[in-house]
């Protein structure tokens, strides 16, 4: 029933030769893509693990740690995120409407939101570089408070360390995805998503709503708890 | 279609869940102020799973797919929750011999 219904919507997309049906390739690109997403997991699961370890034994040494973050921009870059997440899973929701239009006026909203993310985040590395707060071995305040904090906590720099690897980290994920929503973009004004075929539209939007979910763990761990 | 997995979630949903994440991104922020000790980071990680479970369960379809897609992510949680137990252990069985850990 379901081979001779997504043929009859399939104007346009063919399935690969070696799927029996486009529900098969469907799927298969689907389950493929959440494995992507178990091997994500546990690639930040490692920092994560360490981060909450290493909190646990030092909490006052993190807490100095956090002082130099502004709870304020992770708080907009949390929102900024979770919007997106609302736009990215709209666009799937218009896909299978066929709007093309509305597609695409989500797809853009969703990239412009991994704009603004990137821009905090840059203010924010660049506000902690001109303090010489660097990760690890290049960790040379010179600015009063954080020479005051670094002599009470001489390990301070490795509170840097998982702050600069785990944003940046999940920054890098906010370029990838966001260069997935600009061939999204492409492919959206060529018209080849309607409800027959929008498999890249979910697959991509998979991986974005993962990006957010890490980030909803990192924004209390890295900004609040401290 | 549920065998299809193409379920189409309504759009006030997707408006409902969004409002959610936000109301407990504020709950976040209020909570964290108060002090719990060593309990902040238990809350906060509490909340995070329940923004979590909204994200996957609505936004990436979760509660609509086949079971097998939820078995398949929760063997990486599973998995995730080895990993911080036996670096835990090890963490906390050493014997203590300098500064640095």
């Amino acid at each position: 029933m379901s081979t001779v219904s997504s043929s009859q919507h399939n104007n346009g997309h063919h399935h690969a030769h070696h799927f029996e049906s486009a529900e098969a390739e469907y799927h298969a690109s689907k389950f493929g893509t959440w494995t992507f997403l178990v091997t994500e997991i546990l690639m930040f699961g490692g920092l994560f693990v360490g981060y909450i370890l290493y909190h646990e034994r030092y909490p006052q040494m993190f807490h100095a740690g956090s002082t130099f973050l502004d709870w304020r921009l992770g708080a907009l870059n949390t929102v900024v995120l979770l919007f997106s997440s609302l736009t990215m899973a709209l666009s799937i929701y218009y896909a299978q409407m066929n709007d093309k239009r509305k597609v695409l006026i989500n797809l853009y909203i969703t990239l412009a939101c991994g704009f603004v993310f990137m821009i905090v985040k840059a203010f924010e590395y660049t506000s902690k570089f001109s303090h010489g707060l660097f990760p690890g071995k290049y960790f040379n305040p010179h600015e009063p408070h954080a020479i005051q904090l670094h002599q009470q906590f001489p390990d301070l720099a490795q509170y840097f360390s998982f702050y600069f690897t785990m944003t940046g980290l999940h920054g890098s994920h906010v370029l990838v995805g966001m260069g997935l929503i600009g061939w999204l973009i492409y492919r959206a004004h060529k018209g080849e998503f309607h409800s027959g075929y929008y498999t890249p539209v979910e697959c991509v939007g998979l991986f974005w709503h993962l990006v957010d979910l890490i980030w909803i763990y990192l924004f209390p761990l890295l900004y609040l708890v401290g | 279609m549920a065998s299809g997995g193409k379920h189409i979630i309504p759009f006030n949903v997707y408006i409902k869940v969004l409002l959610a994440l936000l109301a407990l991104t504020v709950v976040t922020v209020l909570v964290a102020q108060v002090h719990f000790g060593a309990f902040n980071t238990v809350i906060a990680m509490l909340i995070a799973s329940i923004k979590a479970g909204l994200v996957l369960a609505i936004f990436m379809h979760l509660k609509y797919d086949d079971k097998l897609y939820v078995v398949w992510f929760g063997s990486a949680v599973f998995f995730l929750v080895v990993l911080w137990l036996f670096c835990w252990t090890d963490f906390y069985t050493r014997v203590f011999q300098g500064p640095i850990l």
